[in-house]
């Protein structure tokens, strides 16, 4: 009864984030939509048995990949309304795909008889059974070793990619970050760098700050 | 009232990948939207193993959940570092404009 009832909340929470994001106008409600649709999969995921896998899609998903998402989306200026223009054309075909294949699955799962063979392990009344979290790190340290090893040089690799594709060397043409260039400093001539005038008493120098004329300033390329 | 079993799992499995599909036809030229939707496609595999797993009561399915888990979380960070670098080069992120290799 009551699992029944949290299983049908979690789905309709799943699809209602994955509907989220799928229609939602502006990526900043996509986003929102993936929180909702990850935070209801973990329930579900605990309802299934795989606690630990719950609290890692929280930990992953709401913790780090959202984060990512929001950092990328801020970062980046774009017009997003202009970016759904123009998907009026490819609609029906669209949909009419994608309707179909979510038919045929609904269908191939409902008509399809499931065997499920017999459950590998049988916890028999009254033995101890270990937390979900035993279980996995039983198996994951010792038949699944060498892919586990596999996935962390995956996670290394990606994170090697990831900053050798975004890094840039800041010199003085890329950014407007105040450098010492020795060349540009050592030529300087008088004319450039120093300005004499004679001030009338009472008046000042007649310039409310110094402009150097031989200092441009430079602006980020191709701002 | 309903019972559970693993036809309600893999039924909503199927709708939320067909959902994530969709996603990806009317965000067509979004990448980020296109991102966020293949992750509701992994969120589909990985509850069919869940959901798989527990009714079978075997574990191998949660391991190879946890290595999609893995695998997405690559992905993405690799999918946003390019498009990063795609906005600075080309300053938006319409997949038409990745057209260099006239493809």
């Amino acid at each position: 009864m009551i699992p029944d009832l949290l299983f049908l909340l979690f789905s309709a929470g799943i699809l209602a984030g994955g509907a989220l994001v799928a229609l939602g106008k502006n990526p900043m409600v996509g986003i929102l939509g993936m929180l909702v649709a990850f935070l209801n999969a973990s329930g579900l995921f605990i309802l299934l048995g795989a606690e630990f896998l719950g609290l890692l899609i929280i930990m992953v998903y709401v913790g780090a990949v959202a984060i990512m998402f929001l950092f990328v989306l801020m970062t980046i200026d774009v017009d997003f309304a202009a970016l759904r223009e123009g998907w009026a054309p490819y609609l029906p075909l669209g949909l009419a795909t994608v309707a179909g294949l979510a038919t045929l699955l609904v269908l191939a799962v409902m008509g399809t008889p499931l065997n499920l063979g017999t459950p590998v392990a049988v916890a028999t009344v009254g033995a101890v059974v270990p937390e979900n979290i035993v279980q996995l790190g039983q198996v994951l340290f010792t038949q699944y070793v060498v892919p586990f090893q596999v996935a962390g040089l995956l996670l290394l690799v990606a994170m090697i990619g990831a900053i050798g594709l975004t890094h840039r060397p800041r010199g003085p043409h890329q950014m407007p970050i105040k450098r010492q260039d020795i060349g540009q400093q050592v030529n300087r001539t008088k004319a450039e760098a120093l300005s004499l005038t004679t001030p009338v008493t009472g008046q000042g120098a007649g310039v409310t700050h110094w402009e150097g004329k031989g200092v441009e300033k430079k602006g980020r390329k191709g701002a | 009232m309903l019972n559970i079993t693993l036809v309600h799992v893999l039924v909503l499995s199927s709708l939320l990948l067909s959902l994530g599909v969709a996603g990806m036809v009317l965000n067509r030229r979004n990448i980020i939207a296109i991102l966020m939707c293949l992750e509701l496609v992994l969120l589909a595999v990985s509850l069919n193993l869940v959901g798989t797993a527990h009714f079978r009561s075997d574990l191998g399915g949660q391991v190879f959940s946890f290595f999609i888990l893995t695998v997405a979380a690559a992905e993405l960070a690799i999918g946003l570092a390019i498009v990063t670098l795609f906005f600075r080069n080309r300053g938006t992120i319409d997949i038409d404009a990745a057209d260099l290799m006239k493809g």
